[in-house]
């Protein structure tokens, strides 16, 4: 694998600008403060109860995902070249499953396979013909950018239906501020803060009818859901009403919560709940997570539901390797990020190729997230190569391969110090009506096991505050 | 506001106000235990202490008959275990459970106290704990209900959710105080030889111990302690925090004001103007002559009603 670019050093041994102030404090203050500031970050955030679940773990209940003291910094420049391709990429993707679901023209023009649609898990034939506000699906999107080289960055995977992590990212900005004040005072950091109100702005500007004020919710599957921290944290932020399924119902195709004046009218959810437990009457009827009869108010146009249902026709793995086509069909421009190279095993000579190369490559599975069920060639032995080129062979159509990136690195602090950690980014994209919000920056995930690619919580990967500077 | 939050702030506070007055039990039971017979000690403290906890049942299936209760599995039933739905480390779970549920209607102040109490509760070792370990473990969880009433009084909105909140606190907190009033009263009955001997006078301080009323007793009343200003202390004073007519003085206005905020009045406050009523018209005279049993007895089951007529109206 080659040489992973460091973020902070220069190739030639000297320092980025970007990171001249940061690496000359870092020089200066001895290991045990550091030590000690991370302790307490650690134990904020335990005493807030900031934290996730991991399932099928016993005892892992509350977990914390490890929180790392060094910001990651990116420049003004930087932060407005990917957030002008974040534009891009969303609107794309918005025009697509609009387009899926209604007349079908990239598909007729050949350019994305009928099948990718048609047999795709997450596509929603009750959705065909279904006119939703706006023509907006995917109104908050999580879009995950790794970088090789100062200037290159990709787009690894769009997450277009509840994507997760804006708390870390909001709370990590606040530990830091707390536990660093100094820090903040040397450089000029972008605020994050307003996420809440352009969130709220974002969900309002979807109410489903204007006039009165729309009363917003943010929909949850309980308090055993892995994510339920955020899910509260944001109800308090937004100050919405945080609702479980049974909170709400449905009457004449109207959806209201229950509360101790009577019902209440609802007008926009965003639901951190999955398609699949939306609505026991429209899909999986053993949910007791959901609705009966949430899908008969929202065909009906009586409620917003945010992201629309039926996204995932867009974000899995293998429509993914579309997405500079799907650009281009819908826009008419170039993909300002590009996708890194992707090989479909779907493919014939893709799989082909795939099979002789395993041990270079990173075969992810199609529908599959968490870092999961993935094989990182160049760090897995004979015996777990076989293992998956069988897997691969019986089910191709499932698996997707690309190059092993030599992701960045940033200075991360270990046991034994600060020491260089590989990165990705995710950054949140919020459609509204009215306009396209991103706050600079978004959550840096951090693969805390040295050498190690994948960043994911679910995985022992770890957050990083992300600082993009203003000048 | 939700309905679910609602019953979640409301419970909430019922387990914290259920966990404070378990500890107080638990507290006055060593006591009394310890006294020697003469002066009012009795062998029998300790299933006094599962009856005033309202949980005899469980006991007795888990431990054997009531009269045979040791003191090491009363204070590991009614503190430790979780079998006991009521133990004051049940009462922490469901309350930090409840808090989870509703973060968005607490306080951070409100839920840091619950959650760092869930988290210093794990220090306790689960095994039987020494007298020591004991004292602390009872004045952790007294500390931890005063910090999470400050934290309501001082941090919460005063809206609807606050009043939810203080409406579960009050009505739990009557109901411990009536019980422990059901499970003595018969020392406090005018009955021949020993009046005023010492042990009754032992039996009396620890009621009022157990609510914490020791003292205010003699500020109030500047007498020594009788059992009928005992009783006139726990069910007619309004000074005393934990009366029965301080509790429905408070509850009644905490109704009211939700009702004056939702523009409708309910059977919960009608039920709770009536029985502020009985309270305030009554003397103790009055009660000790229909019989202060038969009042303690009709006043639980009245709390009660009013309870499932808060639910009725408000919380589902």
């Amino acid at each position: 694998m080659p040489h992973a670019f460091d973020e902070m050093s220069s190739t030639d041994g000297g320092v980025r600008p970007a990171y001249e102030t940061l690496q000359r404090w870092l020089a200066e203050v001895p290991q045990d403060v550091l030590d000690h500031r991370r302790k307490e970050a650690e134990f904020i955030f335990r005493r807030i109860g900031i934290t996730f679940a991991v399932y099928g773990e016993q005892n892992a209940q509350e977990r914390l995902i490890p929180f790392d003291i060094v910001p990651r910094i990116l420049t003004k420049d930087e932060w407005s070249r990917l957030s002008r391709g974040l534009e891009q990429r969303v609107k794309a993707l918005n025009m697509y499953i609009k387009d899926v679901y209604s007349k079908r023209e990239i598909l007729k023009a050949g350019v994305v396979p009928e099948n990718l649609v048609y047999q795709n898990p997450a596509f929603r034939p009750e959705m065909n013909g279904q006119r939703v506000p706006h023509d907006l699906y995917v109104h908050i999107a999580g879009i995950d950018i790794v970088r090789t080289d100062p200037d290159k960055f990709y787009v690894l995977e769009d997450n277009a239906r509840t994507p997760s992590g804006v708390s870390y990212m909001l709370e990590n900005r606040e530990i830091m501020l707390r536990l660093f004040p100094e820090l903040f005072s040397m450089h000029r950091v972008a605020p994050v803060e307003n996420y809440a109100d352009d969130l709220l702005a974002t969900l309002r500007s979807l109410s489903p009818h204007g006039g009165h004020e729309p009363n917003v919710v943010i929909l949850t599957p309980g308090i055993h859901n892995s994510a339920y921290y955020e899910h509260s944290f944001l109800a308090d932020k937004l100050g919405v009403d945080l609702v479980e399924g049974r909170d709400l119902f449905v009457k004449d195709a109207v959806v209201y919560m229950r509360t101790t004046e009577g019902p209440k009218r609802v007008d926009v959810i965003y639901r951190r709940l999955d398609d699949d437990f939306l609505d026991p009457l429209a899909f999986r009827r053993d949910s007791v997570l959901g609705v009966p009869g949430l899908m008969s108010a929202y065909q009906a146009g009586n409620v917003t539901l945010t992201n629309a249902v039926g996204t995932g026709v867009a974000d899995d793995k293998a429509v993914y390797s579309y997405m500079p086509d799907i650009i281009k069909f819908y826009l008419g421009e170039e993909p300002l990020l590009p996708n890194v190279p992707t090989w479909r095993c779907r493919e014939a000579d893709h799989l082909k190729y795939v099979l002789e190369h395993l041990p270079e490559l990173v075969v992810k599975e199609v529908h599959g997230s968490g870092g999961y069920g993935m094989l990182v060639g160049p760090a897995s032995d004979k015996a777990q190569i076989e293992k998956f080129r069988d897997k691969l062979k019986a089910d191709p159509a499932n698996f997707i391969a690309q190059p092993t990136l030599a992701l960045s690195t940033c200075p991360t602090l270990v046991e034994k110090g600060i020491a260089p950690r590989h990165v990705d980014l995710r950054p949140f994209i919020l459609s509204g009506s009215d306009k396209v919000r991103i706050v600079p920056g978004g959550l840096t995930r951090v693969a805390m096991k040295e050498g190690s690619l994948v960043v994911n919580s679910s995985q022992g990967g770890g957050t990083k505050d992300t600082w993009v500077l203003d000048a | 506001m939700l309905s679910r939050t609602a019953d979640n702030l409301y419970w909430l506070t019922r387990y914290v106000e259920r966990a404070d007055c378990l500890a107080r039990i638990l507290d006055v039971s060593q006591r009394l235990a310890y006294t020697p017979v003469t002066y009012g000690g009795s062998t029998n403290e300790w299933s006094s202490a599962v009856l005033t906890a309202g949980c005899a049942d469980e006991f007795v299936a888990r431990y054997g008959p009531l009269e045979e209760a040791k003191e090491e599995n009363v204070v590991s039933f009614l503190a430790f275990e979780s079998e006991n739905p009521s133990s004051i480390r049940n009462c922490f779970e469901v309350a930090r459970t409840n808090a989870r549920s509703v973060r968005t209607a607490l306080t951070s102040e409100m839920w840091d106290v619950i959650n760092s109490a869930w988290i210093e509760l794990r220090n306790f070792p689960n095994r039987a704990l020494t007298r020591d370990e004991l004292s602390r473990f009872l004045a952790f969880v007294k500390e931890t209900s005063l910090r999470f009433d400050g934290a309501t009084f001082r941090t919460m909105l005063r809206n609807d959710g606050y009043w939810f909140a203080r409406s579960g606190a009050q009505l739990e907190r009557a109901d411990n105080t009536a019980r422990i009033l059901d499970v003595k009263y018969h020392v406090l009955l005018p009955e021949k030889e020993h009046i005023g001997g010492p042990l009754d006078y032992f039996q009396w301080a620890s009621i009022l111990r157990s609510v914490s009323a020791l003292t205010a007793f003699h500020w109030v009343y500047r007498d020594s302690v009788k059992p009928w200003l005992v009783a006139d202390l726990l069910i007619l004073n309004r000074q005393m925090p934990r009366s029965l007519a301080a509790c429905y003085d408070s509850l009644a206005r905490n109704l009211d004001d939700i009702a004056s905020v939702y523009g409708r009045q309910g059977p919960s406050q009608r039920q709770a103007r009536a029985m502020l009523a009985r309270l305030t018209n009554k003397s103790i005279d009055d009660i000790f002559q229909t019989g202060l049993h038969e009042f303690i007895s009709e006043f639980i089951s009245d709390n009660n009603k009013l309870g499932a007529e808060i639910t009725e109206q408000y919380l589902t």
